[in-house]
């Protein structure tokens, strides 16, 4: 392991080192944060007044459906991915992820994925039209003919996810240092063994799913057509037993992030370690057996109805158990609130509202009222953005100083949280209201009595995208022109072994195992 | 745990960016082909993929060789490996789970089952749900998109036993999993001649496998009307078993590799990790046709 950096654009292509590939995964997932969030820019400003403005409904439909693609698959995912990439070897005492060649190819087919589900935009007939979701028939048999570059971009990011899952397993199981015993882990590595453990479950399953779409579509097969037997239903069970699982693979690490910063800046151990290990463990395995509570409306047996919703309601008590440690952690601190504290504290406030809503939503017969109604829109953004984003923003804040060896300015960071947080509610709390006044997810124009709360809702949204800006600012004056972060110790109540080395650390990252006790 | 304090970390590498860029070709290539635009495009990936994964394996079996990994990066090839096939399980459960799906309700359904009766009999009125399906419901109405078989790959009948092909199937692949492990434990005794011998036998079973997979296809095709567009039943029985048919040309091909390492040389009684995970993936397929064996023929 003599080896240090290779000069030029070779350290970045031919990159074995986790550091590395872990920057290069923050970077591209912000990229396509931005990407996706243009989208969503779009779709806000066309939503801005009733009416058509700025695109036709055919280009709105391909907005929502590449917003939802981008920032799941392109955003979040990719940027927890550079998180654990970063953070799991120097947590461990590992000198790299234990399979560093494969590491990088996990990274790299991500850009040539987008690449090819970007370009679609611009082939004929368009991008894809059908929803994130991209429920058959709609995806299948009404669907543009880029659909296949969808599919087959679909087959090799999830590829790439389960290359990086594997990765991840083999290094928390094999590479920790002598002493530290699973139970000894920090939560962060905990929730990742658990998230990597559901994607390498569940991806196969995507992988499945959109097999199915490619033979209905080119090959004359009948998965989801009825009259050849199939069902069109079939396609939403199959997706969604992916897609549950998959929201869980978004916030478990999140979760794992806010365990390790509420305690720094509490000034005490997280309260209920293992109670957190346990609940993290029942939210995954809850998460295999609740798909179909997103197809309430579809027309399901009553049994089915009710086993789903029973089943549904329990994942709230893991989470419950979660939410009350991490404020237990807090009771009686000596808390600051620095700008990741600030973020960790606004994501149990917005995560628990997300929560909550989700709890009213798993109810079969209210769900009715709800299903595809801007209640849902409104309920995934407080788990997805508020949830998922926030606590990635308070883990690059929280992190960043270890990583440059460069503080950020304390104040522009609180700045561009408070435009954040504020943002983002104006955006998405009246959206609860166009819910449940019944407006529809999905369309380009609406009735007259949306019109209020649809441009305040804009107007927040277009202040949190102005805050993204300000933190792509605020990270890159740190990196240029941020002041020298305290050895080791950025944050004195941090506790953990990322804290024993130096700022920024070395290239590799223990090359002799650390003795936990 | 890790105890080693020498943990292997490869240098820098061209070959995981190249293998990024044959993925990506690939993937474009493919839906370019599924379009009607030519499969260049997909060859040319295909072709850099293959070469990388050449290069790529070389690698890993001159870094072994030359005693470069050490118990634990073994240890992580072995997670790594046992992982990817629990993928593998995952992937093929979603088209099992679709089969039972279908089978015990959606087709059910279909013929007038259940509290939808009414609006499902006004759509297709006279279509009656069985197992295998021979008729669709399209064809009740008229229609001619998707045209059910008039023979399927069901149990024959007691008569009928010694024809039937899957039967042989099961018996050939059966075999090539105990003449694997029989492969295996010559080398564990580092007799290298048996080995050689139980592994060519395994990977000649593999390829006995699917010539025979072809034979019982090409009937489908021709005599039996089965196709992957004769409804559901079509769509289930060849994707289940397509699947099925391209791992195990995989596998063979994997055991072909390792046959050939065994003829130049490579392993020992306690360094065979190639093999070792080479065989693991194919007790995998054998597992998966037993599953297929019981569910698509015969309960089908």
């Amino acid at each position: 392991m003599a080896y240090g950096p290779e000069k030029g654009i070779g350290r970045w292509l031919f990159s074995t080192n986790h550091k590395d590939i872990g920057t290069m995964y923050l970077w591209f997932s912000f990229a396509m944060f931005l990407l996706g969030g243009f989208f969503a820019m779009v779709i806000r400003a066309e939503l801005f007044e009733p009416g058509m403005q700025i695109v036709n409904p055919e280009f709105f439909n391909q907005m929502t459906t590449m917003h939802g693609l981008v920032m799941v698959f392109g955003a979040i995912m990719p940027s927890f991915v550079g998180l654990a990439n970063w953070l799991i070897p120097m947590q461990i005492g590992a000198p790299d992820m234990a399979l560093p060649r494969l590491n990088n190819l996990s990274f790299w087919i991500l850009p040539f994925g987008f690449t090819l589900l970007a370009s679609t935009l611009f082939m004929e007939g368009g991008a894809p039209n059908f929803g994130w979701t991209f429920y058959a028939p709609l995806s299948t048999t009404y669907a543009p003919s880029t659909v296949n570059f969808f599919i087959f971009g679909v087959h090799i990011i999830g590829a790439s996810s389960i290359m990086g899952s594997i990765n991840i397993i083999a290094t928390v199981l094999n590479l920790r240092a002598p002493g530290m015993t699973l139970m000894k882990m920090p939560l962060f590595v905990w929730t990742w063994l658990i998230t990597a453990f559901l994607l390498v479950a569940v991806m196969p399953v995507l992988a499945g799913t959109v097999t199915m779409m490619l033979m209905d579509i080119n090959f004359g097969t009948s998965f989801f057509d009825a009259a050849g037997g199939g069902d069109p239903v079939l396609f939403q069970h199959v997706f969604w037993f992916f897609g549950h699982p998959e929201v869980y693979i978004i916030i478990l690490p999140a979760f794992g992030v806010v365990s390790a910063v509420i305690p720094t800046f509490s000034r005490k151990p997280l309260f209920g370690y293992s109670s957190m290990v346990y609940a993290t463990s029942a939210i995954a395995f809850l998460s295999f057996i609740v798909w179909a509570h997103h197809m309430f409306t579809v027309g399901m047996p009553l049994a089915g109805e009710l086993y789903f919703m029973y089943a549904t309601m329990l994942i709230a008590v893991p989470t419950g158990v979660k939410v009350f440690n991490w404020i237990t952690t807090m009771f009686r601190g000596s808390l600051t609130f620095e700008t990741p504290m600030l973020y960790a504290i606004a994501f149990i406030i917005l995560f628990t509202i997300g929560g909550f809503t989700g709890l009213m939503m798993a109810m079969a017969p209210v769900d009715i009222q709800y299903h595809d109604t801007y209640f849902i829109v409104s309920h995934f953004h407080y788990v997805m953005v508020a949830g998922a984003v926030f606590a990635m923003t308070s883990g690059i804040y929280y992190w960043l100083p270890k990583w440059t060896g460069k503080m950020y300015n304390e104040a522009m960071g609180k700045a561009q949280f408070w435009v954040s947080f504020i943002g983002f509610n104006i955006a998405f709390f009246p959206q609860h209201f166009l819910g449940l006044a019944g407006m529809p997810r999905r369309y380009a124009d609406y009735s007259l009595q949306f019109a209020e709360w649809n441009m305040v809702s804009s107007i927040g949204a277009f202040m949190y995208g102005a805050a993204q800006l300000f933190f792509l600012y605020n990270v890159i004056s740190t990196i240029i022109a941020g002041k020298p972060a305290p050895q080791e110790k950025t944050w004195e109540g941090a506790e953990g072994l990322e804290w024993t080395l130096s700022s920024p650390p070395p290239y590799h990252s223990f090359t002799t195992p650390p003795q936990v006790k | 745990m890790s105890t080693d304090s020498n943990y292997y970390v490869p240098e820098p590498s061209k070959l995981p960016v190249l293998m990024a860029l044959a993925l990506g070709t690939m993937a474009l290539g493919a839906g370019m082909w599924v379009r009607d635009e030519g499969f260049g495009v997909l060859a040319v990936g295909f072709l850099i993929m293959s070469a990388v994964m050449y290069v790529w394996f070389s690698t890993v079996i001159k870094e072994n060789m030359a005693g470069m990994t050490n118990p634990q990066v073994k240890r992580s090839f072995v997670w790594g490996m046992s992982w990817f096939i629990f993928s593998e399980v995952m992937f093929f459960a979603v088209f099992f789970s679709a089969l039972f799906y279908i089978r015990t309700l959606s087709l059910p359904w279909l013929g007038g089952e259940g509290d939808k009766s009414d609006m499902i009999n006004l759509v297709w009125p006279g279509f009656q749900a069985e197992w295998p399906l021979m008729v669709n419901p399209d064809q009740v109405v008229g229609g001619e998109k998707f045209i059910g078989p008039h023979e399927n790959m069901g149990f024959p009948g007691w008569g009928k036993l010694f024809g039937w092909l899957p039967l042989w199937n099961t018996i050939i692949l059966l075999t090539s999993s105990v003449t694997v492990h029989f492969a295996h434990h010559a080398m564990k005794h580092n007799n290298r001649s048996k080995f050689n011998l139980w592994l060519a036998i395994t990977v000649l079973l593999g390829a006995i496998f699917l010539v025979v997979q072809y034979v019982e296809y090409h009937e489908a095709y021709v005599e039996m009307g089965l196709t992957l567009s004769s409804g559901i039943y079509g769509t289930t029985f060849f994707m289940l078993t397509g699947f099925h048919g391209f791992h195990v040309t995989l596998g063979t091909f994997m055991l072909f590799v390792q046959l050939i390492r065994g003829f130049k040389g490579h392993f020992g009684a306690d360094d065979q990790f190639g093999f070792e995970a080479t065989s693991w993936y194919w007790h995998f397929v054998d597992v998966v046709w037993l599953g297929l064996f019981i569910f698509v023929y015969v309960l089908g």
